[in-house]
C-alpha cells in the first residue's frame, strides 16, 4: 500500500526541476552531451529556423530601438538584447487561440507574436499605454506594476476553460517579479483552479540594480513551483534549442493536463535596465562579458550552420528582412506623436460623470 | 419584511439569473454562503462554476476577476471586510480602473467589487474601516453605497449590470435593518441622491451607514430646537449627484456632511468644497463636517467616541450661524 509519504515523494519529485537548467547546446553552438537535455526531444530543422528567424528579426529591432530611445523618439526602451530564445520560443509555442502576458521588457515579443511593429512601441514612445487591441491580438497590454498580470493570465484561461474553449495563457515575469505577492497568488489560483498557464520567469539576473541573491534564497526559481503543486522546469536561457524544446512541451502538457507550469530560463540582460540606467553603478563589464560569449543568437546560427539546416543566403536574407523592419520602424516613429486632449477623457469610464465632462470641455476649451 | 442582507442576496441571484456572464467568488462565499450571508444558496442554485471559495488571497481574487472580465465575464467578488480589501488595492487601482483607458475601450472590467464596511457594530480592530474615499479617488471607478433596503437591491443590480468597475461599499451596521417591501425593489439609479427627509432651515449630506443616524438626528433638531432639517442620501459618491446637492443647500443656504470616513481629505471634504463653489451666494453660514476622527478605527469600548452622533450634529447645527442664537430645549 502506498503511504501518504510515499505519495508525496513521488508528487514532490515529479513537480521538482531539474538541478541544473536543461541544454542542448554548448557555448559554441555544439550539441551537447544527451543527459543534459531533460528527456526532450531535439525540435525540428523548421522549427529551430523559423526561431532563428525571429531571433536575428528580434535581435536587430531591439538595437533599433535602443538607437531610438538614445535619439529621444521613444521615452523609455527597456532592452531584451540576450533574451531573444524566450523572446520567440516562448510565442512560437503558442496556438493562434493561446494568449501572451507580456511585461515592459517583452516588446520584441509582441513583434513576434504579430503586432504591428511602430504600435507595439506605441507604450514606450509615450504614445499611448496600449498601442494595440488586446482582445482582437489576444495579448494583454504589457504589463508594468511587476507580477500583477500573472492573476490575469489565469482569470483568462479559467474563464476560456469555463466557455469550453482551448485556451492556453502564457505570462512572462522577471526574476524580480517572483518576489512579488501577485506571483505567487497567480501560481496558488492557477494549480487550485487546474487553467493551464504557462508560467515562464526570464532570470536575466537582474532587477534594475538588484542581483538574484537579494531576491531569493531557492536553488531555482523553477522550485518555487512545487510549495504550489506546479510543475517547475529549469532551462538555458540562452539556448535557443533547448528553450524551444522545453515551451513547446510546456504549453502541450499545460493544454493537455489542464495545469499551470512554472518554466524558468536562466538568461542575461545584456543592457542596462532601460538607456536611462546606470549599470556601471552595480555591475562589472566583465560579467557582461562572460555572458556575450554565450550569445543566443550566434548559438543557434552556429548550431544551423554546423548541421547545414542553415546557409549563408538564409542568413543574407533574413538580415535583409531584419533591415527592412528597421527602416519601417524609423519611419513610423519619425513624426511627432499625434495626440488630443479629449483621448485622455474618452475611456476613462463607459459612462463617464457629469464632473468629468465639465473637466474636459475646460480643456478643450483652453486648447 | 425584507432584511438588507436578504435584498442584496435577491439581487446576486437575479442578477446571475438574468445574465450568464455573472460569477460570484471570493472568501467562503459558496458553502458557507458568506461570512454575513450575503450569497447564501447561490452555489446551491447555480453551482460551483458561478458561485465559488477561492484560495485566501484578496489581490489574487481580484486580479483573476480583470483575467475573467478580459474574456467578457461579470465578475462579482467579495472582500470578507473592509480593511481586507487593502491587499487588492493594487489591482484595483492599477487594473480595474485603468484597463479600459489603457486599451482605448478595447477592454472593460465591468466588475463589481462588494466591500462590507464601517464600524458601529462593536468589531475588533481590522472591522470597521470606512475606505470609501480612498476608492472614490481612483478614476476609473464608480463607489455605490446603499442606505435603504430597496436601494441594497437596485444599486447593487445596477452596478453589475453597468459597463464600469465599481466598488460597492455595504454599509455591516444596516445588514440586518429592515424594510416592509417586496422583491425585486424599485429605487431610482445610481448617480441620483434621494431626499429622505425634507426640510427648509438646513440640509444634512450624508449616505451609507449615516443615514439613519442623521434622520435620528433631523428628527431630534425638530423637536427640540425647532428646526426644520432636510437629510440628502448621496447613495453613490461616483458619480456624484451635484445638481441635488446644489439645489437642496442653494434652498436651505446650510449644510453639514456626515460620514463615518475619517475627515482630512475625505468625502465630506469634497462635498463641502463643491457646496461652497456652487452656492457662494446662497450659504448662511459655512459648510460643516461631522465625521469620523483622524485616528485608525478604535476599539469597541472606545467607537463611540468616533462615530458621528446625534449630539454631535445637534452640537454643529447649533454652531452654524443663526439669526437668533439657539438654546437647547433639553
Ligand atoms: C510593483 C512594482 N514595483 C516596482 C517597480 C519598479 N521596477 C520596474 S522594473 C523593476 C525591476 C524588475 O526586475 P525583474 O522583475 O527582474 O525584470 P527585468 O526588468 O529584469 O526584466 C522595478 C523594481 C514596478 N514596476 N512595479
Amino acid at each position: 500500500m502506498r503511504t501518504s509519504a510515499d505519495h508525496h515523494e513521488t508528487s514532490t519529485t515529479r513537480l521538482l526541476p531539474s538541478p541544473v537548467p536543461v541544454r542542448f547546446l554548448d557555448e559554441d553552438g555544439r550539441l551537447g552531451p544527451e543527459d543534459e537535455r531533460g528527456g526532450f526531444a531535439i525540435p525540428t530543422d523548421e522549427a529551430l529556423l523559423e526561431t532563428y528567424r525571429w531571433m536575428a528579426i528580434g535581435r536587430r529591432f531591439d538595437t533599433e530601438a535602443s538607437a531610438l530611445a538614445r535619439q529621444g523618439r521613444l521615452a523609455v526602451y527597456p532592452s531584451s538584447r540576450g533574451q531573444e530564445a524566450c523572446q520567440v520560443g516562448g510565442v512560437l509555442a503558442l496556438g493562434s487561440e493561446d494568449w501572451l502576458f507580456p511585461t515592459y521588457r517583452d516588446t520584441v515579443s509582441l513583434v513576434v507574436r504579430g503586432i504591428d511593429p511602430v504600435e507595439s512601441l506605441s507604450l514606450l514612445r509615450g504614445e499611448w499605454h496600449c498601442g494595440y487591441d488586446p482582445v482582437a491580438s489576444r495579448v494583454a497590454p504589457q504589463c508594468t506594476p511587476l507580477a500583477t498580470h500573472l492573476p490575469h493570465a489565469v482569470g483568462v484561461a479559467w474563464a476560456a476553460r469555463r466557455r469550453g474553449e482551448d485556451v492556453v495563457a502564457m505570462a512572462f515575469v522577471g526574476d524580480g517579479g517572483t518576489s512579488e505577492g501577485d506571483f505567487h497568488e497567480a501560481l496558488n489560483f492557477a494549480a487550485v483552479f487546474g487553467v493551464p498557464v504557462v508560467f515562464l520567469v526570464q532570470n536575466n539576473r537582474w532587477a534594475i540594480s538588484v542581483p538574484l541573491e537579494i531576491q531569493t534564497h531557492a536553488p531555482s526559481l523553477a522550485s518555487k513551483g512545487v510549495g504550489y503543486g506546479v510543475r517547475g522546469e529549469w532551462v538555458d536561457g540562452n539556448d535557443a534549442v533547448a528553450v524551444t524544446a522545453m515551451l513547446a512541451d510546456a504549453v502541450r502538457y499545460a493544454r493537455a493536463e489542464r495545469a499551470p507550469v512554472l518554466v524558468e530560463a536562466l538568461t542575461y540582460r545584456m543592457a542596462a535596465h532601460t538607456n536611462a540606467d546606470d549599470d556601471r553603478r552595480y555591475r562589472e563589464a566583465s560579467e557582461v562579458d562572460v555572458w556575450q560569449r554565450r550569445d543566443p543568437v550566434s548559438r543557434l546560427e552556429s548550431y544551423l550552420v554546423n548541421t547545414g539546416a542553415l546557409v549563408q543566403d538564409d542568413i543574407d536574407a533574413v538580415a535583409k528582412e531584419s533591415e527592412s523592419l528597421a527602416e519601417r520602424i524609423r519611419d513610423g516613429l519619425a513624426g511627432d506623436v499625434r495626440e488630443g486632449a479629449d483621448d485622455v477623457f474618452a475611456h476613462v469610464y463607459a459612462h463617464p460623470p457629469e464632473r468629468l465632462m465639465r473637466q474636459r470641455a475646460d480643456v478643450l476649451a483652453a486648447e | 419584511m425584507v432584511t438588507m442582507v436578504q435584498a442584496l442576496n435577491r439581487a446576486l441571484g437575479d442578477a446571475m439569473r438574468a445574465d450568464p456572464s455573472v460569477v460570484v467568488f471570493g472568501e467562503d462565499v459558496g458553502t458557507l454562503g458568506g461570512v454575513f450571508r450575503v450569497t447564501d444558496g447561490l452555489t446551491k442554485e447555480f453551482g460551483p462554476d458561478r458561485c465559488f471559495d477561492t484560495p485566501l488571497a484578496e489581490s489574487g481574487i481580484v486580479g483573476v476577476a480583470v483575467g475573467m472580465a478580459m474574456q467578457g465575464l461579470r465578475p462579482v467578488v467579495e472582500m470578507q471586510f473592509d480593511a481586507f480589501a487593502y491587499p487588492a488595492f493594487e489591482q484595483v487601482a492599477s487594473h480595474v480602473a485603468k484597463l479600459r483607458n489603457r486599451t482605448r475601450g478595447a477592454v472593460q472590467t465591468p466588475i463589481v467589487i462588494r466591500v462590507p464596511y464601517g464600524g458601529g457594530i462593536g468589531g475588533v480592530e481590522h472591522h470597521s474601516d470606512s475606505s470609501e474615499g480612498l476608492y472614490a479617488q481612483v478614476p476609473g471607478l464608480k463607489v455605490s453605497t446603499p442606505a435603504t433596503v430597496s436601494d441594497a437591491y437596485v444599486l447593487l443590480r445596477e452596478a453589475i449590470a453597468d459597463p464600469d468597475p465599481v466598488v460597492f461599499f455595504e454599509p455591516k451596521r444596516l445588514y440586518w435593518s429592515t424594510a416592509e417591501i417586496d422583491l425585486p425593489a424599485s429605487a431610482p439609479g445610481s448617480g441620483r441622491a434621494e431626499i429622505r427627509r425634507p426640510g427648509s432651515d438646513v440640509t444634512l449630506m450624508t449616505y451609507g451607514p449615516s443615514v439613519p443616524l442623521a434622520l435620528e438626528a433631523a428628527d431630534a433638531a425638530t423637536a427640540e430646537l425647532g428646526l426644520d432639517v432636510e437629510v440628502l442620501d448621496l447613495r453613490t459618491l461616483v458619480p456624484l449627484d451635484e445638481a441635488s446637492i446644489i439645489d437642496s443647500i442653494s434652498r436651505t443656504g446650510r449644510g453639514v456632511v456626515v460620514t463615518e470616513a475619517p475627515s482630512f481629505a475625505g468625502p465630506a471634504a469634497e462635498i463641502a468644497a463643491l457646496a461652497h463653489e456652487h452656492c457662494f451666494y446662497s450659504l448662511a453660514a459655512p459648510i460643516r463636517r461631522v465625521t469620523g476622527l483622524d485616528i485608525p478605527y478604535p476599539p469597541p469600548a472606545y467607537e463611540h467616541h468616533y462615530l458621528p452622533s446625534v449630539e454631535r450634529i445637534l452640537d454643529t447645527l447649533l454652531d452654524l450661524e443663526w439669526e437668533e442664537p439657539f438654546t437647547r430645549a433639553a
